[in-house]
């Protein structure tokens, strides 16, 4: 904290729109006369295909877009640059051997339609892994195909319901907890389900009796988060289990905080039937825009007939795919899923070997704890418990100076520091949460609890600083209210004039951008 | 802030307004306090059936997203419109202007299970 300006100087560069930084006339190009006769473009398009005009494309040089998308590179904030706290998120470090292995030639030249004999090793790579996550959850078998997490969960929720129908049951509702990933009652919902949100008990879990006071024989599923969004593990989960089981119903567990469990306990053990996995949160490979994700669904014996093809089969030596399955819910991506990313999150795993997978989990909970226990003197924890890979407070403390967590997370951003999530779970109201993850290490750790502990301090003695935040940064703090009521989801001319245009400041264009996506 | 009197209140924070067997739905101030600047709001079709405490529609603020539940068992006759279209009037107006439905009620007596305005407020107290 001693040279904090230092720290943000990244974000303090400004740089104009390529609209803005467009000159008339000047070209990235220098092309030689045709030597063939010109066709006019009328003659070439369909009428209904032409644009009547094009308005303010940017013109510029070759140079001109290097260094704009260089500098834009350079204001990004990434897990290479420092601590990316964000709860529920899991952004740990990406092993460079990761990445290395992934661009082998044979990885990277591999086709998909290449006959199984040319792609064996590549086979060879999803069976392994496929083993491996089974071994790891305690599960039966697997499929790679789903895209993500979010993916993988709807994956899931097919899975149970070609099995519901598979055995002649009509069941219409999937019971979700309020402490699970926002994910879950949007797959429900999109798997055909109706939505039951369960209320976590004064612990911060679902208790049995909240959930027998739900069952019914129309219960598909329950989608418990384990450890929750809270960071809290489930500590009833085998009586949960247990109640879904006598009731017909499946117990399904989003395995997106699995960096918590692996190599120490396994769902599969705790009688969940179906699960996902984030291969980009636990098992290291890129994420939040560095993706693409991967989210395998690992499933008993009972719910294998409907998995998705093709799967990866091996006799003896010899790996090949299996096209048909007549259970099988049928594909749910294209070709083999992100196998890209599957070579990075089996390397990641052979990488650690059997003896110290263990090792995440001991360090991601560690860490979570170390930044609870430093912590808590100065902000308040509303479910103060023994958490696993990430913590929750809130701006209780703060509030009666005028202080709320979106000031907190800003400030943040002053001290070089990528906020926590903030607001979420949502049953925290103010909510704080932090994961550190299990690769910060104790100075990492330690330069995220002294930013944190300096807001507080300035919270209470001038929250005027904190409110105003982030003083730092290339642009102030942007108006969300009205960039979310009225997004201008189209850059104009006529809203936005180039610079040599008119004069229209890069703090304006840049408040219209703001959620445009 | 007053919590009308006439008015009753579900614990997800929507009031109901009964004149006859038509009843006015809107979101408390204390939810829209707890929501902050909303920014969105999803209503039903008019002529859509819920039964009590169903979810009929979503409300996003910045910080957050949230549904919204029937305090009675109803059929949609009218949307606010200029909610919809001015999502801040629920923010400044959430007990008159910021109404977001009407609703022909089915069963008059599911009234008497909802808290009264004291009841809530003590509800609302106890909550913060």
């Amino acid at each position: 904290m001693r040279d904090s300006n230092r720290t943000t100087q990244h974000i303090a560069l400004e740089e104009p729109l390529l609209f803005e930084r467009s000159r008339p006339g000047r070209v990235g190009y220098s092309l030689p006369p045709t030597g063939v006769p010109e066709t006019p473009v009328e003659d070439l398009v369909p009428t209904h295909l032409r644009r009547d005009r094009v308005e303010g494309l940017p013109e510029l040089s070759e140079f001109d877009v290097v260094r704009h998308f260089n500098r834009l590179a350079q204001w990004n904030y990434c897990i290479d640059r420092g601590i990316y706290p964000l709860g529920s998120c899991t952004m740990k470090y990406n092993p460079r051997l990761n990445e290395a292995i992934a661009r082998w030639a044979a990885f990277t030249e591999a086709h998909p339609y290449l006959p199984d004999e040319f792609i064996q090793g590549c086979l060879a790579i999803q069976w392994h892994l496929e083993r491996y996550l089974c071994e790891i959850t305690g599960m039966d078998a697997a499929t790679l195909q789903p895209a993500a997490g979010a993916h993988g969960e709807l994956t899931g929720l097919l899975l149970i319901r070609a099995c519901l129908e598979d055995r002649g049951e009509k069941r219409t509702r999937i019971l979700v907890p309020d402490s699970a990933h926002g994910t879950n009652p949007a797959s429900a919902a999109l798997g055909g389900f109706e939505v039951v949100h369960l209320k976590s008990d004064e612990r911060g879990l679902l208790s049995p009796s909240t959930l027998r006071a739900a069952m019914g024989r129309d219960v598909a599923a329950l989608m418990i988060t384990n450890p929750n969004t809270l960071g809290l593990f489930e500590e009833d989960i085998l009586e949960i289990a247990d109640i879904l089981h006598e009731w017909g119903a499946f117990l399904y567990m989003d395995g997106a905080n699995m960096n918590a469990l692996v190599g120490i306990a396994r769902p599969g053990d705790m009688g969940v039937d179906v699960l996902h996995l984030n291969l980009h949160k636990t098992f290291s490979t890129p994420h939040g825009g560095g993706g693409p994700g991967s989210g395998p669904v690992c499933v008993k014996a009972s719910l294998a007939p409907y998995l998705p093809v093709p799967r990866v089969a091996r006799e003896g030596d010899r790996y090949y795919r299996v096209w048909e399955s007549p259970k099988s819910i049928g594909r749910v991506k294209a070709f083999q899923g992100h196998f890209g990313v599957h070579v990075r999150a089996l390397a990641y795993i052979l990488s650690f070997g059997r003896d110290h997978l263990r090792d995440i989990a001991v360090h991601a909970v560690l860490n979570a704890n170390y930044l609870m226990a430093r912590l808590k003197p100065y902000y308040h924890l509303p479910y103060d418990r023994r958490v696993m890979h990430e913590v929750v407070f809130n701006d209780r403390r703060q509030n009666p100076s005028g202080v709320t967590t979106m000031d907190i997370a800003k400030r943040l951003i002053d001290y070089g520091l990528h906020p926590p999530t903030v607001y979420f779970p949502l049953i925290v109201p103010g909510a704080l949460m932090i994961e550190p993850t299990e690769t910060e290490s104790l100075e990492e750790l330690d330069r995220l609890v002294e930013a944190l502990v300096q807001i507080a301090r300035e919270a209470a003695e001038r929250p005027e600083i904190v409110c105003s935040a982030p003083q730092k940064s290339a642009f102030r703090r942007f108006d969300e209210v009205e960039a979310a009521r009225h997004p201008i989801l189209r850059w104009s001319p006529q809203d936005f004039p180039p610079a040599w245009k008119g004069t229209k400041g890069i703090e304006q264009n840049v408040k219209g951008q703001g959620h445009s996506t | 802030m007053k919590y009308p009197e006439s008015y009753r209140y579900t614990r997800e924070h929507e009031w109901i307004h009964l004149e006859g067997d038509i009843g006015t739905v809107g979101i408390t101030h204390y939810a829209q306090e707890q929501l902050g600047d909303i920014v969105y709001i999803e209503l039903p079709a008019v002529g859509q059936t819920f039964r009590q405490l169903q979810a009929f529609g979503t409300v996003e603020s910045v910080k957050t997203a949230a549904d919204l539940y029937m305090p009675m068992s109803g059929e949609i006759i009218e949307v606010n419109q200029e909610v919809v279209n001015h999502p801040e009037i629920i923010n400044q107006s959430p007990h008159e202007r910021g109404w977001l439905i009407r609703i022909r009620v089915h069963d008059l007596t599911e009234f008497d299970r909802l808290m009264s305005a004291q009841e809530y407020e003590a509800y609302v107290e106890q909550s913060s």
